[in-house]
């Protein structure tokens, strides 16, 4: 059993969790994720780690609410325990790889859509850590949905917040405010770091490629295991099946058959609605 | 008086019955039934039953105690030599292993081996009869990874010594390949497996799991930082392999690997359970071994009409032969001598149908099997919604690439000696699936066992 040690809602059903976890906080890099199983009849859930604490034994994750487990998961409060949290999983960022000093030489931008905002964090930070310097572009549904602002704004100055509807920020999506950054602010990359929902990935990584921007996406396919012993994560890159959970989860963007990988993540559409009508029956509605 | 030649017959769940539901096909021996079947064996003095059996069970003196009505007794002769003998009885190749060379088998049929010792086991089992643990503890400490047949039997058998083990589990639950993989209608996960992990750990075993070795924490760091004198590797073969034809990355193919999983280990099968399944009307299962006999019939019971596609003879099919007499007897569709080409996708992504082609066998390969060779031609297509890969699995690198001076061949299989489980770094021994690749429990079990000596003598000799 693992502890929640603490729990801040972020944004409208969007939620961060501190779970006590000592051996993956102390393994834990950057790019790396989880999986969790809220409990006994839970599923493998995987989240990306969004920062860890070694000295405290803390891993945290962000998390909106959408299914059966996520919806289980956020029901937690301090003080309760989580069933199973493994990890930590999928090869660390590539960049922690490479030579700070050339590192510091690159320009290198992230962009976070969604939830996939909290998931930068820990990459941005490592590098900010290391006198690397970056550019941060979020986006968000609209002015409520922003997270995770101030921790941002400590790591550079640079930090670009879009919102679809214009509530905040920069009007438009991620995509929009890349274009406005390279077309129009005359902004160079070597490197944009795109983490988001599947579709938000698909179309970013899009327009990086217009720009000619090297791009690396965090894929979140379906998984069981997450170790590659089901083969669930299957993603196509450059023509080859890989496995996103032993292979990445981080990809060459321009490389990923998104449309494959799209129709790959609503595999189970039909039955994970099933099961959430279910669970909020179960719940009278509460969570719904 | 029943046939001597002929096995006392064992009660089985009805073929119609049991193809809609999850539970134990075989109800096994009733005391009586077994003391029948005991008096088959003629106890031979140079007893080759014992030699089939890669663990060495004392098969002749066992079955003698239950002949006599001692089952405890018998229970006592297993155990010296096997700590998961309830699972052993029920999923060992016994035609090709113990039973293969019992004598009675040269005339007539052979002893029903497993079959007695499954009895015993569940008899002891219902008779809360555990094994006994060391008398006193040594304070050595020693790692073993992976909890499947090679990991549990290696742990027991050092507990038994005295040591100080734990195991490291990556899943949520211990029991390998016995929990994740073989279907709860062939070795039910509460009733045995989780009553034979308990024994092992009555034994002083602690079990970790969640714990990925090569990610959370390395071998070396086992050895170096955590004080662990000696590490066992029995990781298995978990990494499925898929054909490389058109059409894999369909919606609804997946591994037998993943099927299975999600019906054992995430019981997808129950309705309160969270984890999905896809529930195929038209299903086909690619392969012949155990693992394709147990997804077609995994499937049969979600509710499909199932076709197995084996590119061989059923002289050659490498299952049991008792699955894949079930299977038959449950309606399974054997395609025989057929081997896919292709993967039919309608426009959402979806499968529709699988292409094959048939098949002749020629000469004998490497394997000393006839090799399989495609009819020109002779190709045809299937309709089928669902598309399960039971192609074989290999090691996974995840412990050999972050293991310094550890060397594995080109199969990616742990290099280890058969005697005694030692590898190419000192401290670090292997067995089971990991070094040999896919095989079976027994001898995963065996493996185990020779590691276990072989820790034994490595730390005995560094505090002479
Ligand atoms: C490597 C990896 C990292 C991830 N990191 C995070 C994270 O940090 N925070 C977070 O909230 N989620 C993350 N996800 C997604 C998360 O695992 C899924 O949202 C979760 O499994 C949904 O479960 P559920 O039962 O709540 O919803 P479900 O009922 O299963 O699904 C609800 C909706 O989400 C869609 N969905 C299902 N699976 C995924 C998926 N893998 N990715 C995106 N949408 C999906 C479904 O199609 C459906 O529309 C990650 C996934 C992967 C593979
Ligand atoms: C569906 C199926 C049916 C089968 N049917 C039969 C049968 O009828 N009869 C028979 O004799 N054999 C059968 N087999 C084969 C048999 O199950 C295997 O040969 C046997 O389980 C191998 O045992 P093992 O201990 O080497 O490995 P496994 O049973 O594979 O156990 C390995 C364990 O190590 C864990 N692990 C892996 N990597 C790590 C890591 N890095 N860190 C921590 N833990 C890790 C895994 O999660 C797993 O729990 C079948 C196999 C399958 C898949
Ligand atoms: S362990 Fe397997 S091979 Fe050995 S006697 Fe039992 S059934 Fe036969
Ligand atoms: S070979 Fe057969 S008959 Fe002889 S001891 Fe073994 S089981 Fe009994
Ligand atoms: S999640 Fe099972 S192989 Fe990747």
């Amino acid at each position: 059993m693992y502890k929640i040690v603490d729990k801040k809602l972020l944004a409208p059903n969007i939620y961060s969790m501190d779970i006590l976890a000592p051996r993956v906080a102390k393994a834990a890099l950057p790019g790396q994720f989880i999986i969790i199983i809220v409990d006994e009849n839970g599923e493998r859930v995987p989240l990306t780690i969004c920062d860890s604490n070694p000295e405290k034994g803390t891993v945290n994750i962000v998390t909106q609410a959408m299914g059966s487990s996520t919806k289980k998961l956020v029901a937690k409060e301090v003080g309760d325990h989580i069933k199973d949290f493994v990890g930590p999983l999928g090869k660390p960022s590539e960049f922690i790889h490479e030579d700070i000093e050339d590192l510091k030489k690159k320009k290198i931008l992230f962009a976070g859509g969604g939830v996939g905002v909290a998931p930068i964090y820990p990459q941005a930070k490592w590098l900010v850590e290391r006198g690397v310097e970056v550019d941060i572009v979020t986006g968000s549904k609209n002015k409520d949905l922003v997270i995770l602002e101030e921790r941002f704004a400590e790591l550079t100055e640079n930090l670009f917040i879009a919102t679809d509807d214009g509530s905040y920020g920069f009007h438009g999506m991620v995509t929009n405010a890349i274009d406005e950054l390279v077309e129009n602010q005359g902004k160079k990359y070597d490197l944009c770091v795109i983490i988001g929902p599947m579709i938000m990935m698909k179309f970013t990584s899009m327009t990086t490629k217009k720009h000619g921007i090297p791009s690396i996406v965090s894929m979140n396919p379906i998984m069981v295991d997450g170790t590659g012993m089901c083969g669930a994560c299957r993603v196509t890159v450059g023509g080859e099946t890989k496995f996103a959970c032993v292979d990445g989860p981080e990809f060459d963007a321009h490389q990923i058959d998104f449309d494959e990988a799209l129709r790959r993540q609503a595999q189970y559409k039909e039955e994970e609605i099933k099961k959430d009508h279910e669970y909020c029956e179960l719940t009278g509605g509460m969570m719904a | 008086m029943a046939d001597v030649l002929k096995k006392v017959p064992v009660r089985e769940q009805d073929p119609k019955v049991r193809a809609t539901n999850f539970d134990e096909v075989c109800y096994g021996y009733n005391q009586d039934e077994a003391i029948e079947e005991a008096a088959r064996c003629i106890h031979c003095k140079n007893a080759k039953c014992i030699g089939g059996c890669p663990v060495g069970i004392n098969i002749p003196d066992f079955i003698a105690q239950v002949k006599e009505g001692n089952i405890e007794g018998a229970y006592q002769i297993i155990s010296e030599s096997s700590a998961l003998p309830a699972i052993c009885g029920r999923v060992c190749p016994q035609e090709s292993q113990c039973e293969g060379k019992c004598i009675r088998g040269i005339k007539g049929e052979p002893v029903s081996i497993g079959k007695l010792e499954r009895f015993v086991a569940d008899w002891a089992r219902e008779n809360g009869i555990k094994p006994t643990p060391a008398a006193q503890k040594n304070g050595h400490k020693v790692a073993v990874i992976g909890s499947g047949p090679a990991g549990l039997t290696c742990a027991g058998d050092l507990a038994r010594m005295g040591y100080d083990v734990t195991i490291f589990e990556a899943l949520h639950k211990a029991g390998g390949v016995l929990s994740y993989g073989i279907p709860e209608f062939r070795l039910p996960k509460d009733a045995v497996v989780a009553a034979e992990i308990e024994n092992v750990k009555s034994l002083g075993v602690k079990i970790e799991t969640n714990v990925i070795i090569g990610k959370s924490v390395t071998v070396d760091e086992l050895l170096q930082e955590e004080g662990f004198e000696a590490v066992f590797i029995g990781s298995g073969a978990g990494l499925p392999m898929f054909m490389g034809i058109p059409g894999e990355n369909a919606n609804g193919v997946f591994s037998a690997n993943e099927y299975l999983t999600r019906n054992n280990l995430m019981k997808a099968f129950r309705e309160d359970y969270q984890t999905p399944i896809a529930h195929g009307k038209k299903v086909a299962v690619v392969g012949g071994g155990n693992v394709a006999m147990d997804a077609a019939r995994t499937a049969l019971r979600l509710g499909a009409e199932v076709y197995i596609i084996y590119r061989r003879s059923e002289e050659e099919l490498p299952a049991r032969k008792e699955e894949v007499h079930h299977a038959k007897e449950e309606g399974i569709i054997f395609n025989l001598l057929t081997n896919p080409t292709e993967i039919l996708v309608d426009d959402n992504g979806w499968v529709r149908g699988i292409r094959c082609i048939r098949m002749e066998l020629g000469e004998p390969d490497a394997s000393g099997r006839r090799r399989p060779i495609a009819i020109p031609d002779s190709e045809f297509e299937l309709e089928v919604d669902t598309v399960i890969m039971s192609l074989g699995t290999s090691p996974n690198p995840l412990i050999s690439s972050t293991t310094i001076g550890l060397d594995t061949n080109k199969r990616k299989c742990i290099i280890a000696d058969e005697d005694n489980g030692q590898t190419s770094k000192e401290g670090v021994f292997a067995g089971g699936d990991a070094v040999t690749g896919a095989a079976t429990v027994i001898l995963a079990m065996g493996a185990g066992k020779a590691a276990a000596k072989g820790i034994h003598e490595f730390i005995t000799k560094k505090y002479q």
